[in-house]
Formats: structure tokens, C-alpha cells, sequence
């Protein structure tokens, strides 16, 4: 498309002798700036898209030749157990994070809303996590858990809160317990400043006008901040929630999927299929699946996000 | 007081987990260091194709979308909507979906297995925030000061190297800034783009530090791991934290 395009840009210019028209010679440059960002999206994301589709359509090995089986990659994702449980999992698991980063967040972000002395020292602690690759937070909370080495079983026993060593990602409770807290400690800061940016964006006159009034802090926070607030949270809920269901890494790192599958998520059942069963196909429906429901959700976040604001 | 006590409690719990990380990599000394070191092909190869990979994102991300920010803020071209459409669709679409026929189309066109797939890749996921950034920040800047570029006889690609991207210079760091965070701690995409040892990205190296089959799992050098890879982003977002935080308000957000 790209490449069409210049050569018309070109083609027009060297025909036409007379002082080139303003707007297609302005237009031809246009595409040439436009040009590297044209090919990038075009080799390296709409041709993905439809090649996803065509490997959804065959039994498509990792080694060896492709071969058209429609529709029996479809037909295969309802007699897979470990996919459906993992869509129950990631949705049990997206429920649960979504609630907990977001009353954290918020009580963070009101804390240190107001400008005080030292509070850009505590925004910055709140945040730093976040700075951290998902990875390394995924590997430090694998050491800092761990029985042997880590340091919260001594702390915790040394406080008197547990007995013995709690077996972090032993059980499947525990090893989601685990996992959201990894989640929260990551990502709360994060969506404080998302929150932040929205609390600022309250006038003043407002608060001071509830105050005048008579009303008291919860009434304010209810009648006031939380409606205010509604566009930024909804921005929040939608960040979290389509995070969380694509969560991969801190499974795949921190728990491996364990124990008994237990954490398995729908975006590791597509990679165990590609890459530990060999079976792309498989996986390209899987993701097709996935890909439309997420698309289907994000149009609908975006239709409620606009009319709350 | 009991506000700061609160504060200073719940900062205590958000720092302990990279304080201890630090303080438990140096335990033995540099011993952890040392042996992440010699860990598989030798930290020093993880760390240069990491360097590589960011350095290519970031200056690859900062290239195509500078060029076409301009494009689009200042000029008027056929599909040009059409063409912003589908770059910011690139938002909707989940990461992780692609990656699986991005596999399969690196490896028809050569570069399967290939720090510059994988940096061309990065680049893709980040172009739709940075072009947005870019697009702003050239619409942002009068024309006249094009103008009298062009009217001192400069052609449109002097005017930009040579007077715009002067101008758009924090909306650069902005993107370069995200760009490095995201291809050097990414490791989802490397996991899949990369089959052979010798080009692992840390990421993925020291996690693979977690899976050796036989022998114990060496919990000191897997947290020297993680120093290597945090420190440069604690860093650069402390040094830089003004451009991300304005970064993440103009809709830096990709979760």
C-alpha cells in the first residue's frame, strides 16, 4: 500500500512539469513521513491479524506443513478442560485484582492527594515499584516467598503472626493469594497516579462550596469526589480488568501454573498449546477467541466511558 | 502525626521487597554477581542483547514515529485517517494474541530468532502512544516557525531535523522513556521470539535461572538477577520522572 502510494507521489511529480499543485505535492510528502509508520503497522500488525486467522484454519505444526482443517481448531476449544478452567480462573482471578488494586489505589491516591511537605517522597515510594520490570517483580517476590531463603516467614514468625513457614504458592488459595498480592504490590502506585491526575482535576470551589454547606468528609467523598471521579475510575477498571486477563508472567514465573494447574490462564493454555504441544493452530483459535471477546469488551468500555463523561 | 506514621508504614511495605532484593544480592559480597556472571552463556551476552534490543527500540520507536507525528500533524494525505485509525487499533488488539503469527511471519521473512524481530516488534506495540505523543507535540508548535524555516530556503526535512525536533524535544525523552522501559523489562514477546540461549534477553535469562532441572535453584545470584535488570529503570525513572508522569496523563496508558 505504502510503496504504491510513494511511487504515485513520485510519479505525479515528475509529469507534471508546470509548479506542482500545493496540496498533492504536500500530500506526497505527507506519505512519505507517513511511510515507515505505514510499513510497521502494516508487515508487523494487519498481517498478523489475518495470518492469525489463516492458522486458525489449519493444523498448523510447529515443524512441517500446514494443512487447511477448518473448523476443527474451533471444535477442539470446547473439549479442552484445561482452557476452560483457566477462562473460569482468569475470571475469578481479574474479579479479585480488580477490586483490590482499585480500593487500594484509591485509598493511596487520597492520602497523598494534598500537598504537604515530604509527600512527593511517599507519591514516589508508593510509585517505584511500578518502575520495576513485571518480570523482576515477578522473580524478586519468588525469592522473597521462598521457604528457605526468603525473609517473610522469619519476619512474620518473629511478629507472631503465623507458626510455622506458610507454604506461599503450595496451595491453589494461597498461591492466588500470593500472586495478587505480587499484583498489588506492582501495580497500586501505578494506578494511584491515574487516580491522582483525576482527583486534581476537582476544583477546589467545590470542596470548599460542600464545606461551606455543612457537609462532613464522608459526604464529601461520596457526593463529590466518587462522581467526580467516575471517568478516572472507569479508565482504571478498564486497564485492570483487560491486564488481568491477559495475565501471563506472573504465572508463568511466579507460580509456573501451579500447583495442579491450579493458576493456569487463558493466555498460558495458548502458550502451552503453541509452544509446549506444538499445535499453532490450536493456539491461533484460542487467540482468535480471545482477541474477539477483548475486542468486543473494549468497544463496550469505551461506549460507558463516554457516556459517563 | 498519625497521618505521616500511616505514610511512613505503608512506604516501609512498598520499598521492603527492593531494599531486601538489593541487600540479599550483595550478601557474600559480589559473590551473587559473580556467579550470575558465568550463568549460561554469561551475563554479559543477556545484558549486551538487552542493551542492544532497547537501544534499536528506542531509536527505532523515536525514528517512525517522530516522522510520522510531523506527517500527521502537518500534513493533509490520502488514507491519512484511515492510517491513524489502524495505528491506534493497535491498542485494542491484546499483546499477547499476536505474538503467535508475529512468530511465525518473523520466520518468513528472516528474522525469526533476531534481537532487530524483536526490536521491530517493540516498536510496533509502542508506536500507537508514541505517534499520538508526537503528533500533539508537532501540532502543538506555531507554524511560523516552520514557515520562516521554509521561507529561509530550507526544504521540509531540513525544518524538521534542524528547527521541529528541537521543539518537540520533551515529547521525545517521553517516548524514548517508555519505549526503554517496555523493550528492556518485556518478557512475554522475547519468550516467544527468541528460541537460542545465545540471544536471550535478561528477562527471560534469569528466569530461566528458576528452572534449571538439576541442582538447587541459587536464590542470591537470582536476586543480583533482578538488581541487574531493576536498577537502570529505578534509575532513569527517577531522573526522568516528570516526563513520565506527563507521559502517563496525555494517555500513556498500556497496561
Amino acid at each position: 500500500m505504502t510503496v504504491i502510494t510513494k511511487r504515485d507521489g513520485q510519479a505525479v511529480r515528475a509529469t507534471r512539469p508546470a509548479p506542482p499543485s500545493w496540496w498533492r505535492s504536500r500530500g506526497a510528502q505527507g506519505w512519505l513521513y507517513a511511510a515507515p509508520t505505514a510499513l510497521i503497522v502494516g508487515v508487523l500488525f494487519l498481517a498478523p491479524l489475518v495470518l492469525i486467522g489463516w492458522m486458525s484454519l489449519n493444523r498448523w505444526p510447529l515443524l512441517g506443513q500446514a494443512r487447511f482443517n477448518a473448523p476443527d481448531n474451533y471444535a477442539k476449544i470446547a473439549d479442552n478442560p484445561l482452557f476452560l478452567d483457566a477462562v473460569y480462573f482468569t475470571l475469578k482471578y481479574t474479579v479479585i485484582t480488580t477490586i483490590l488494586l482499585s480500593a487500594v489505589a484509591l485509598g493511596l491516591a487520597l492520602l497523598v492527594q494534598e500537598r504537604r511537605p515530604g509527600i512527593g517522597f511517599f507519591r514516589t515510594a508508593f510509585f517505584l515499584p511500578g518502575a520495576v520490570g513485571f518480570a523482576s517483580a515477578a522473580l524478586l517476590f519468588y525469592g522473597m516467598l521462598n521457604n528457605d531463603f526468603g525473609p517473610i516467614d522469619p519476619i512474620l514468625q518473629a511478629l507472631g503472626i503465623i507458626d510455622e513457614p506458610v507454604k506461599w504458592t503450595g496451595t491453589p488459595n494461597m498461591a492466588l493469594f500470593s500472586t495478587i498480592t505480587l499484583v498489588l504490590w506492582r501495580f497500586a502506585g501505578f494506578n494511584m497516579l491515574i487516580l491522582l491526575t483525576g482527583l486534581q482535576a476537582i476544583p477546589l470551589e467545590v470542596y470548599e462550596a460542600a464545606r461551606s454547606d455543612g457537609a462532613n468528609r464522608w459526604q464529601i467523598f461520596t457526593r463529590i469526589t466518587l462522581p467526580l471521579l467516575r471517568p478516572t475510575i472507569a479508565l482504571m477498571l478498564i486497564l485492570s480488568i483487560t491486564g488481568s486477563l491477559l495475565a501471563f508472567d506472573q504465572f508463568f514465573i511466579f507460580t509456573n501454573g501451579g500447583p495442579d494447574n491450579s493458576t493456569v490462564s487463558m493466555v498460558m493454555v495458548i502458550y502451552r498449546d503453541a509452544f509446549t504441544r506444538f499445535d499453532l493452530g490450536g493456539a491461533a483459535a484460542l487467540s482468535v477467541v480471545l482477541l474477539l471477546a477483548l475486542v468486543a469488551l473494549n468497544v463496550l468500555q469505551m461506549r460507558v466511558l463516554r457516556r459517563s463523561n | 502525626m498519625r497521618y505521616y506514621t500511616t505514610l511512613s508504614a505503608l512506604a516501609v511495605l512498598f520499598l521492603f521487597p527492593l531494599l531486601w532484593s538489593g541487600w540479599s544480592s550483595f550478601d557474600g559480597g559480589l559473590e551473587n554477581y559473580a556467579e550470575m556472571a558465568r550463568f549460561g552463556e554469561g551475563v554479559g551476552t543477556y545484558l549486551t542483547n538487552s542493551v542492544l534490543v532497547s537501544v534499536m527500540t528506542v531509536t527505532g520507536t523515536l525514528i517512525v514515529s517522530a516522522l510520522g507525528g510531523y506527517a500527521f500533524a502537518r500534513f493533509d494525505f490520502p488514507g491519512k485517517n484511515l492510517l491513524f485509525l489502524v495505528t491506534l487499533a493497535i491498542l485494542m488488539v491484546p499483546y499477547a494474541t499476536i505474538l503467535i503469527p508475529l512468530y511465525v511471519l518473523l520466520g518468513y521473512i528472516g528474522l525469526q530468532n533476531s534481537l532487530v524481530g524483536l526490536s521491530l516488534v517493540f516498536v510496533m506495540f509502542q508506536l500507537p502512544f508514541a505517534l499520538f505523543m508526537m503528533r500533539n507535540a508537532f501540532e502543538a508548535i506555531p507554524r511560523e516557525l516552520e514557515e520562516a524555516a521554509l521561507v529561509d530556503g530550507c526544504g521540509t526535512f531540513r525544518a524538521f531535523v534542524r528547527i521541529l525536533l528541537q521543539a518537540v524535544r520533551p515529547a521525545l525523552i517521553t517516548v524514548g522513556l517508555f519505549a526503554f522501559l517496555a523493550s528492556w523489562n518485556d518478557f512475554f514477546a522475547p519468550l516467544i521470539l527468541l528460541n537460542d540461549g545465545e540471544s536471550f534477553t535478561l528477562p527471560v535469562a534469569v528466569v530461566s535461572m528458576t528452572q534449571r532441572t538439576f541442582g538447587a535453584i541459587d536464590y542470591g545470584m537470582l536476586q543480583a538477577g533482578v538488581m541487574v535488570m531493576a536498577v537502570p529503570c529505578l534509575i532513569l525513572f527517577i531522573v526522568l520522572q516528570r516526563h513520565y508522569v506527563r507521559g502517563f496523563m496525555s494517555g500513556a496508558l498500556r497496561g
